[in-house]
């Protein structure tokens, strides 16, 4: 069985406790943060267990490189107290069920964007950025069987991802990628941050989205035309999977020549899209997930957004009709960049 | 041309009646698993008055004859089992009047689901009806015939409750009305007169409804469908009550599949929400999930899966495609909500029997004053093994919905015969009566609702 890869040690040693500290949704102290991810880490139960919303963010706060949000995880997991209840962990489980017979394996070798579970978003792909690069995930009937399972996080599942995961890496090494461009980046984090945290194999190099974007957008960039609109960008979890990678958001505005608005709820301190929030176990979740919506959004106009930026799928969901409603367009990374080359993506107006 | 054909084309024109084999095909049989037998004649007037004269012609030379409205049912009731005429009532599709203060419609029997929403969201876009979870072309008055519900089933109960008048064409020709229009010209009420509406469920064996007048309701601004989760069915009708007693949602289903996977095993509960602001919606998703199933989350019991803004109706279509060649047939019927747990253990039970991917839903009639319960089987056409199969389940849970003490909702051939087995003897001499009384010569879609 894989184990993760958390040192002690290191927490004994870390000046900040800033996996704590730094959290947006619990006010704890330094000490008292040392204690608890002490307490955590010797496998005690302790109220962060109880209280996180799993948002994922102590991975990137944590200065010493180990992995807290991997071990809230597990020990919630041991200890029996998911952060949601059981019904709807159990929806889940079996949500990730492929259940439309066995994918197609065309061998590639070379590189290939990976759609991960979202084999229906296929129209954000298309245009030049994406020309000449093959695909694979593209049948939404076959697309569990490259479902990256980190979804499980947020419901205290380590053991569904350490149990799925290698057969999900084997049906896409059966594609022989040499990179896998991950439309997802919690599929990036996934074999990036996850994998190597847990000892499992990844048998293809993984490349960020919006690395592969940024690189596209570099060598089409006589046809861009700067946009010259304010954008807020909404941060999502699985992002803090990989924080070496969010540089690339910067970069990609810079060169389509729009503005990210400044604002309180960026980069480190991004406020989550409250999905998993509002399903949670702790009385009130639902009406905290619409608050911190709101605030997040208050925020974005405030700063003066016109666009909403959106990585994730998932936040665009819960995110994108309250975005709307406020003025606000919503819209995905990729289709912003093609309109920057000229482009004009489906749906847009 | 024979006489029939010809004494038909004389009241419709040649265009609109036919023998061809072709054509008597496609009114042969409905999508579900009942065998297929091809009308004589099949006929579409456009108004009563050829409505009328058909009848009198089947009477006097004592032709079967049937109505059709969408041709939906699934159960083989517009079947034409003993041959004789078949009615289109297609043509017959204008919305006559809507009156917006009294709120309520006046339509022919051939105007179809889709045909009165999009024309109340054009015209009276504050008005909506009671549409059911059935295709769109399904017709308002097949709808009626059969007592449907549709997505305001919760606040106001069966679409035959919502009836505020009716304009019938008897077997024997006459036109006879049913409330406030019997006695002038306006369509508000079907009380206070003497209850003699002997048509609804009756499947057109008692005559032909022409006209209706049906209730409308408020189109709040913003409707939208929240949805909740358990995985012990024992929960169901208790939060089932709970959220009944709220009276703040519009239509209420539970249901369990097995395909996808992610309700294989558990209990999804939609809650239907309208309002006309976004305080308003608040107020009442904090009231439902918050205040009603807050317990349930804090204990770990159950789950709130969220809201999605804009109306997805029940889809219990899509079991079509369980199984290659996709048909379906299901089993409805009108049970008391604690009856949940047992129908849905049930319907699995019979379902694993033959070997068919298990979907039950149950929908909320009225305040919890009872639900209808319905077990549905996907088989292959092309494949008699999956018919059979289909229609053995069927069958079964036809049994098992009289032993459960509940009654079969739009029963074909074979639930029917179970529930006239039980039926009070005064009850069946009544049936009896009103039949021979309205029908002397038994022409109307005969072998449905037999009265021996």
């Amino acid at each position: 069985m894989y184990e993760l890869k958390f040192n002690i040690e290191k927490c004994l040693d870390c000046p900040s406790q800033a996996c704590l500290t730094k959290c947006q949704y619990m006010n704890i102290d330094s000490k008292t943060a040392k204690n608890e991810i002490i307490k955590i880490a010797q496998g005690e139960d302790s109220f962060v267990l109880h209280n996180c919303v799993t948002c994922y963010a102590c991975e990137e706060y944590c200065p010493m490189g180990n992995h807290p949000f991997y071990l809230i995880v597990e020990r919630q997991e041991a200890l029996d107290c998911a952060p949601v209840p059981r019904p709807l962990i159990k929806r889940a489980i079996k949500l990730g069920i492929p259940f439309r017979g066995e994918p197609e394996i065309k061998p590639i070798d070379g590189p290939a964007l990976n759609m991960g579970a979202f084999s229906e978003l296929m129209p954000l792909i298309q245009g030049k950025l994406f020309e000449n690069i093959p695909v694979i995930s593209t049948d939404a009937r076959k697309m569990f069987h490259y479902f990256c399972q980190l979804m499980y996080l947020h419901y205290a599942k380590s053991s569904v991802i350490k149990e799925r995961l290698p057969g999900i890496i084997n049906t896409i090494a059966r594609h022989k990628p040499t990179q896998l461009i991950c439309f997802h980046d919690e599929c990036y984090g996934t074999y990036a941050s996850y994998c190597p945290a847990v000892g499992i194999d990844v048998p293809f190099e993984p490349v960020h989205f919006y690395e592969f974007l940024f690189e596209r957008l570099m060598e089409l960039k006589a046809l861009i035309k700067p946009m010259n609109l304010k954008v807020a960008y909404q941060r999502p979890c699985s992002s803090r999977l990989s924080p070496d990678k969010h540089l690339f958001v910067n970069r990609i505005f810079e060169l389509i020549g729009v503005e990210i608005v400044k604002r309180t709820y960026s980069d480190e301190n991004a406020l989550c899209c409250a999905g998993t929030i509002q399903g949670q176990r702790v009385e009130g979740s639902r009406k905290r997930a619409r608050e911190l919506q709101r605030k997040n959004i208050e925020d974005m106009k405030k700063a003066g957004a016109q666009i909403c930026v959106f990585n994730c799928p998932a936040c665009f969901q819960t995110l994108g009709r309250i975005v709307s409603e406020n003025g606000i367009k919503p819209i995905h990374m990729s289709d912003l960049c093609r309109l920057a080359i000229g482009e004009k993506p489906t749906g847009w107006r | 041309m024979d006489n029939i054909l010809r004494s038909l084309a004389d009241i419709v024109d040649e265009t609109h009646v036919s023998n061809r084999q072709e054509e008597l095909f496609i009114y042969s049989f409905d999508l579900g698993t009942a065998e297929p037998r091809r009308p004589d004649y099949v006929v579409s007037p456009e108004s009563v008055e050829q409505i009328q004269a058909i009848l009198r012609l089947a009477n006097r030379n004592k032709i079967p004859v049937v109505p059709l409205g969408g041709g939906l049912s699934l159960a083989g009731l517009a079947v034409p089992l003993k041959g004789g005429i078949l009615i289109d009532l297609k043509r017959m599709d204008r919305i006559i009047e809507v009156n917006e203060k009294s709120r309520y419609a006046v339509l022919e029997c051939g105007v179809s689901q889709a045909q009165l929403t999009s024309y109340l969201e054009k015209h009276h876009p504050q008005l909506t009806h009671s549409e059911p979870g059935a295709p769109p072309t399904a017709t308002i008055a097949g709808n009626l015939m059969i007592h449907g519900q549709g997505d305001l089933a919760q606040p106001y109960g069966f679409n035959s409750d919502l009836i505020n008048g009716l304009e019938v064409v008897l077997p024997t020709g006459e036109i006879c009305r049913l409330g406030s229009c019997a006695v002038g010209s306006e369509w508000f009420t079907n009380h206070p007169l003497p209850d003699i509406n002997v048509f609804l469920g009756w499947y057109g064996t008692t005559g032909i409804i022409t006209k209706l007048s049906m209730r409308l309701f408020p189109a709040k601004r913003i409707r939208g469908t929240g949805q909740f989760v358990v995985d012990n069915e024992e929960l169901v009708p208790e939060i089932l009550f709970k959220l009944t007693h709220t009276q703040m949602a519009e239509d209420i289903i539970a249901y369990s599949r097995a395909i996808p996977p992610f309700s294989d095993g558990l209990q999804h509960i939609t809650v239907n929400i309208a309002a006309d602001t976004e305080k308003e919606l608040e107020w009442k998703q904090e009231i439902l999930w918050d205040d009603t199933l807050g317990e349930y989350i804090r204990n770990g019991d159950g789950a709130y899966l969220g809201f999605t803004m804009g109306l997805e109706r029940p889809q219990i279509s899509k079991t079509s495609d369980y199984k290659k060649g996709g048909g379906f047939e299901y089993v409805g019927s009108i049970m008391p909500i604690e009856k949940y747990p047992d129908c849905y253990r049930i319907g699995r039970k019979i379902s694993e029997k033959h070997n068919i991917p298990y979907t039950v839903t149950g929908r909320c009639v009225g305040v919890g004053h009872s639900m209808m319960f319905a077990w549905t089987y996907a088989f292959n056409r092309a494949e008699p093994d999956t018919i059979r199969h289909a229609k053995e389940a069927l069958h079964e849970t036809d049994d098992i919905v009289v032993e459960l003490g509940g009654v079969i909702w739009k029963p074909g051939i074979y639930g029917q015969k179970l529930i006239m087995e039980r039926l009070d003897p005064a009850t069946r001499e009544l049936m009896k009566k009103i039949k021979k009384l309205l029908d002397p010569n038994g022409i109307m879609n005969p072998g449905n609702w037999d009265v021996k």
